[in-house]
């Protein structure tokens, strides 16, 4: 069965857009709506794994009309926004009783999945600004949710760093156009390729890396993501830590990088820079924060610097003319991190906005002795903590280990050391975590807390459970050859892209 | 030198975005950015002396009923009117989204000075 691309956009699309008429009395229907959206997007996005598929949209055919390409890596990241959207509606169903207009939340929910799918499918470089686009705006708008004092400043400062960016990227889209004549990625690739790299598409490329480079979070452009994630309600803080950065930021910067403008030596290292600057500063910033959320969106920057390594150093290794197969371990680290991160860091989130739910705040300092009154939390915490810790049986210690064996056979010693280092220093800040909140002496203040109940507890238990599994997906060669190692060949193969979408 | 105008029309915004204290001047200097991206992209389609991308009868060949090679070279470029309006379709939603925004900031803070908007820090 062949899945209908178009569907990925028009499920959240039309669902955000028929959410907003079920007012405050429809609410029950509403949130029932969206949840069965974001199942059917799961459904949609496990029965696409393995394929590849271009669709081109009106039957126009493709240097006149616009495509959505889904390969290998397109249906990675796709796997992952449907597993973490589909968990944090099931959240929300009940965390969002607390705010008002319940039924526009959902929408802009809706409307931000309906961004990231687009995005992760569109093979039309101006597409994928629009989806983009799409996607940021309806974050800016969630994070800013509460309309506090706090939540609407973050969101403003989000708003002007995120619109620098798109404008960026729009200002690069349209050099390369200019340059290049073309629209479409495998027809850029392929100009660029004849012509090779001028003036004009090297400062394309450089706003590229900018632009995405704010949007990912990296360190030097991070300013933003400490104040906007914690900000947002629980469930948006998970989908935009755990996916938001990743397909705005990484994916696309890695699909323009790898795919369209072909990997060279000095992008390869300030792609390696700039992911051992994000390790360091963002880990090392963590440590000191009091807030549990302002503390989990630290180690968000952290973990972002290490599947940039990973990225980088496959690039290095694939632009020096190296061997393929430590090139493909290094980037198979990177993306297998970023999966596994997208579910221990949301999974944290949700635990966060679990803990803050109950309490009634997220200062650390203000907690403690939580063990008892909230087991199921406390157990889901601890999961998520050993997973993001790199502490073996769970999924961050494969991925890191990959990253570490990568790094060694390529010959770099120093960055294997800081991979393990910044590591350890994780592992410090979420014994804190552990510490104050669940251990030690319960407050006064907090002798009545109780565990919060049904789709929350099945959410956390959901992606605990993945945590726990999801080595499996480097340790069983069938998961591996259908899940992995297609996202990886694309990056590999690296302008082959084109190649192989001109032909077909 | 009208690349080197939008340009600096480009650095203008990014300077106002960047140090003007007053949060509607900073989204004045982001529509004055975008403002610049969107003459960029209509100035690469533009051609001095083209005629509009209309085809019309008197511009096909008699014989084989293809475009005429005179018309493809005079015409001006179509596409980049296109992404401009979809961009300034998008650039106003955010700008929308930014004023109302600046409405809450204001009802909540009582200011619009961003040296005061200051309760998030570390």
């Amino acid at each position: 069965m062949n899945v209908p691309l178009p569907v990925f956009i028009a499920i959240p699309l039309v669902a955000a857009f028929v959410l907003p008429v079920f007012g405050r009395k429809g609410k029950g229907a509403a949130t029932i709506l969206a949840n069965l959206a974001t199942i059917s997007l799961l459904v949609l996005a496990v029965a696409s794994i393995g394929r590849s598929a271009v669709y081109e949209i009106g039957k126009w055919s493709i240097p006149l009309g616009i495509n959505l390409v889904l390969d290998g890596l397109s249906s990675l990241l796709l796997l992952t926004v449907s597993v973490i959207s589909a968990a944090s509606m099931l959240f929300s169903v009940r965390y969002m009783e607390q705010y008002t207009a319940k039924s526009k939340y959902l929408s802009l929910f809706m409307l931000m999945v309906a961004g990231m799918n687009g995005l992760v499918l569109s093979g039309d470089i101006f597409n994928l600004f629009v989806f983009l686009e799409i996607a940021s705006l309806a974050s800016y708008a969630l994070v800013g949710f509460g309309c506090e004092h706090e939540e609407l400043e973050a969101s403003f400062k989000y708003m002007v760093l995120g619109s620098i960016a798109s404008i960026f990227i729009l200002f690069g889209i349209a050099l390369v156009y200019g340059n290049t004549g073309a629209l479409n990625m495998a027809y850029i690739s392929k100009a660029i390729q004849a012509s090779g790299l001028n003036a004009g598409l090297g400062f394309a490329l450089c706003l590229f890396i900018v632009g995405f480079g704010l949007k990912a979070a990296l360190v030097p452009f991070h300013a933003w993501l400490p104040d906007a994630h914690p900000s947002a309600p629980a469930p948006i803080s998970a989908m935009l830590s755990g996916v938001l950065i990743k397909t705005l930021g990484v994916y696309a910067l890695v699909r323009v990088i790898f795919n369209v403008f072909g990997v060279s030596v000095p992008i390869s290292w300030v792609l390696i820079v700039l992911g051992l600057l994000s390790m360091i500063v963002g880990v090392f910033l963590a440590v000191g924060q009091w807030d549990f959320k302002r503390l989990l969106a630290y180690h968000s920057i952290s973990q972002m610097g290490y599947v940039m390594l990973g990225i980088g150093l496959g690039a290095l290794i694939l632009a020096k003319g190296g061997n393929i197969a430590w090139a493909s371990l290094a980037i198979l680290g990177g993306l297998f991190h970023l999966v596994n991160h997208a579910v221990f860091k949301s999974l944290l989130f949700l635990t966060s906005g679990s803990v803050q739910m109950a309490t009634g705040t997220r200062y650390l300092k203000e907690l403690g002795g939580l063990a008892d009154r909230m087991p199921v939390t406390r157990a889901t915490c601890t999961v998520a903590s050993a997973s993001i810790a790199g502490i073996p049986p769970f999924n961050g210690f494969w991925s890191k280990l990959i990253l570490v064996v990568a790094a060694v056979q390529a010959g770099f010693w120093a960055i294997a050391a800081v991979t393990v280092l910044v590591s350890l220093v994780t592992l410090i800040s979420f014994l804190k975590v552990q510490r104050y909140v669940f251990l030690g002496e319960l407050p006064e203040n907090l002798q009545s807390v109780k565990e919060n109940k049904n789709s929350m507890l099945v959410a956390m238990i959901f992606l605990a459970c993945l945590c726990v599994l999801m080595g499996l997906l480097v340790i069983v060669p069938s998961l591996r050859a259908n899940i992995l190692d297609p996202a990886v060949k694309v990056l590999t193969d690296g302008l082959l892209y084109s190649a192989n979408l001109i032909k077909t | 030198m009208p690349y080197a105008l939008c340009f600096l029309l480009f650095m203008v915004g990014l300077y106002c975005t960047v140090v003007k204290k007053n949060i509607v001047k900073i989204v004045i200097g982001l529509a004055v950015m975008e403002y610049a991206v969107n003459l960029f992209l209509i100035m690469l389609g533009y051609r001095t002396g083209g005629t509009a991308p209309i085809i019309d009868k008197t511009y096909l060949e008699p014989v084989t009923g293809q475009i005429t090679a005179g018309f493809i070279n005079t015409s001006v470029d179509p596409l980049p009117q296109a992404l401009v309006l979809t961009a300034i379709v998008i650039a106003l939603g955010s700008l929308a989204l930014m004023v109302s925004m600046c409405i809450r900031i204001y009802e909540k803070y009582g200011t619009l000075d961003i040296t005061e908007i200051r309760r998030l820090k570390g």
